[in-house]
């Protein structure tokens, strides 16, 4: 390396050098690295853009990222559609397999979150009302906090990370292997035979999932209500209760269904975006999960709103 | 190479590529390419490495959508064809893919058997005999129910042809088909390969830069060059390897003897 250097520094400088003095090995080697060096017109031109430049590339490329966005999705509903027809194809074998994964099997860290989310709400609203003597008031805290919009919160960010992140590594790792292409000249639609299994587990599986999330974020709450405000569980019980609406349920499931659909399309979006290498599985599920986690958040905000002005 | 003012599409062609221009986003890889695959042909798509080989493959059975140009099955025009239709060619084209394309979550008999499931009206233990059947062919009896992710790299590339073969296709696609394996081995799959083609009467497309699968199994061929970006010789390898005149046929035939001054 040091030799090549020097080599370099010497042409650039003009001075011509006496290789003659060199072991033969060494000099055979410095011989192939100049055939190498031949190729410098290969290598890709990489002028720092100008800011104005930079700006427009990554409008541009948001846009179009936009409209291949908007390009899947309409692909996805047309797939429905075929579903309705039932002329859709896709393994029930299959579908099965993904409902236990991202049913089932994400039933322990639901549960240690919820539950942990519930008793730290109660921790927080306790403190608070201890001051007013209105202890008794976490239960409504928790409850409508969890129901409403938290259990399908936090259930929707924890299968971003988990199912999410699985679907765009799992179809990433198709689309390297080529697993994806041999479905494709079989005339298999990678949508109705990946995506559509997907999307149909994670919707199946977020309302109940959810209402899981809800009841242990509520058992949260009531261990920290129990436990350190000597509430007992009837009273606790019959609180919980009382601040529930039917509604408010309903709506708290109608969100978490929504988050389900936007895992589930943004995780296969992205596998299905993915490149050709290894690396690029790991940007897809990085992504997904980014893209994820932004939707779910959005689409609560929305929602909130929506449902403040239909007045849910 | 079939000339560019006829429109005609002769009685034998299986394959017909018309004034294909294939290429990603702005860059071209590949222009103007005609040419014609037979009825029964050995057809190899050679050329240096990163040349556009695949590309030219994958444009083909629609994988990717070319720049420019069409693809004809029989009469039928491929490129602009609607997915009933493309089904319907894909039900007569098996495809063996560079690093396999296997289905990793079904075992070898699952791989062979949900092409007949999908365009065979029969029923699940007939579908197995086949798969099995189908399996023994390329020599792997008793794996049935393994997965891909068990067997070596060469069965890999078996498994990867009985799927291909799953359904007696008319034409059967190869991306690099000796690509990683021993000669030995290597040498197997071209037999194989000529024992279909001998006895089903398959028409066979293959990329490879394999010098001896190149002169043992192809009848026809054509040679892609990356500089000029387009075919630079067509023929039967081993006439090419005795009349072509071009100096970069010669060096690739050759692996590089032939060229001049050396």
């Amino acid at each position: 390396m040091f030799l090549m250097k020097v080599m370099n520094y010497c042409r650039q400088q003009e001075i011509v050098t006496d290789r003659e003095g060199l072991p033969d090995g060494i000099r055979r080697l410095l011989e192939l690295a100049e055939i190498v060096q031949e190729q410098e017109a290969a290598k890709p031109t990489t002028d720092a853009p100008s800011f104005l430049a930079r700006v427009g590339t990554v409008s541009t490329d948001s846009f179009f990222s936009l409209s291949e966005m908007l390009h899947f999705l309409g692909d996805v509903t047309l797939t429905f559609v075929k579903l309705v027809r039932m002329r859709a194809r896709y393994r029930t074998a299959d579908l099965l397999l993904i409902v236990q994964e991202c049913g089932p099997q994400a039933l322990p860290i639901v549960t240690l979150i919820s539950f942990l989310m519930g008793a730290i709400l109660a921790f927080v609203g306790a403190v608070q009302l201890r001051q007013f003597g209105a202890q008794i008031y976490v239960a409504d805290l928790v409850a409508i906090a969890v129901v409403r919009d938290m259990g399908a919160m936090m259930t929707g960010i924890i299968m971003a990370g988990r199912t999410g992140a699985a679907f765009a590594a799992k179809l990433g790792t198709m689309k390297v292997t080529q697993e994806i292409d041999a479905l494709s000249t079989l005339g298999f639609s990678p949508l109705e035979f990946l995506v559509l299994p997907r999307v149909i587990a994670l919707c199946l599986m977020m309302p109940l999932l959810c209402l899981y999330s809800d009841l242990m974020g509520i058992l949260g709450g009531a261990a920290v209500g129990l436990g350190m405000l000597d509430l007992s569980w009837t009273t606790y019980y019959h609180q919980t209760i009382n601040a529930i609406t039917l509604t408010a349920l309903f709506g708290g499931i109608f969100k978490g269904v929504t988050y389900g659909v936007l895992i589930a399309l943004s995780g296969c979006l992205r596998g299905m975006q993915c490149g050709g290498s290894a690396s690029a599985v790991g940007e897809a599920a990085t992504s997904a999960v980014v893209t994820s986690i932004v939707l779910i958040v959005t689409a609560c905000g929305v929602l909130s709103v929506v449902f403040y002005i239909i007045g849910v | 190479m079939n000339s560019e003012s006829s429109n005609e599409i002769a009685a034998e062609a299986q394959i017909t590529v018309r004034n294909l221009t294939l290429g990603y986003g702005s860059v071209v890889l590949m222009r103007d390419l005609n040419f014609t695959v037979k009825r029964g042909d050995v057809f190899i798509i050679m050329g240096g490495s990163g040349c556009g080989k695949s590309t030219l493959l994958r444009n083909m059975i629609g994988l990717i959508e070319p720049a420019e140009g069409e693809v004809f099955y029989e009469k039928a025009n491929f490129t602009r064809s609607n997915a009933e239709e493309r089904r319907s060619v894909y039900r007569r084209i098996g495809v063996l893919y560079q690093s396999g394309g296997l289905w990793s979550s079904m075992t070898l008999a699952e791989n062979v058997a949900l092409p007949l499931e999908e365009y065979t009206e029969l029923d699940p233990a007939e579908i197995r005999e086949i798969a099995t059947f189908k399996l023994a062919l390329v020599g792997l009896n008793g794996f049935e129910d393994y997965y891909p992710s068990e067997i070596s790299g060469g069965m890999r590339k078996r498994l990867g042809l009985a799927r291909a073969i799953a359904l007696d296709p008319e034409v059967l696609f190869f991306d690099e088909p000796s690509a990683g394996l021993d000669p030995i081995n290597s040498r197997r799959l071209d037999d194989l390969i000529l024992a279909l083609r001998d006895s089903l009467g398959t028409t066979v497309v293959a990329v490879t830069h394999e010098l001896p699968s190149i002169f043992a199994i192809g009848n026809n061929s054509i040679f892609l060059d990356a500089e000029s970006k387009t075919a630079i010789a067509s023929g039967d390898p081993k006439e090419l390897l005795a009349y072509c005149e071009n100096p970069k046929v010669r060096e690739f035939l050759t692996r590089g003897e032939g060229r001049p001054g050396e």
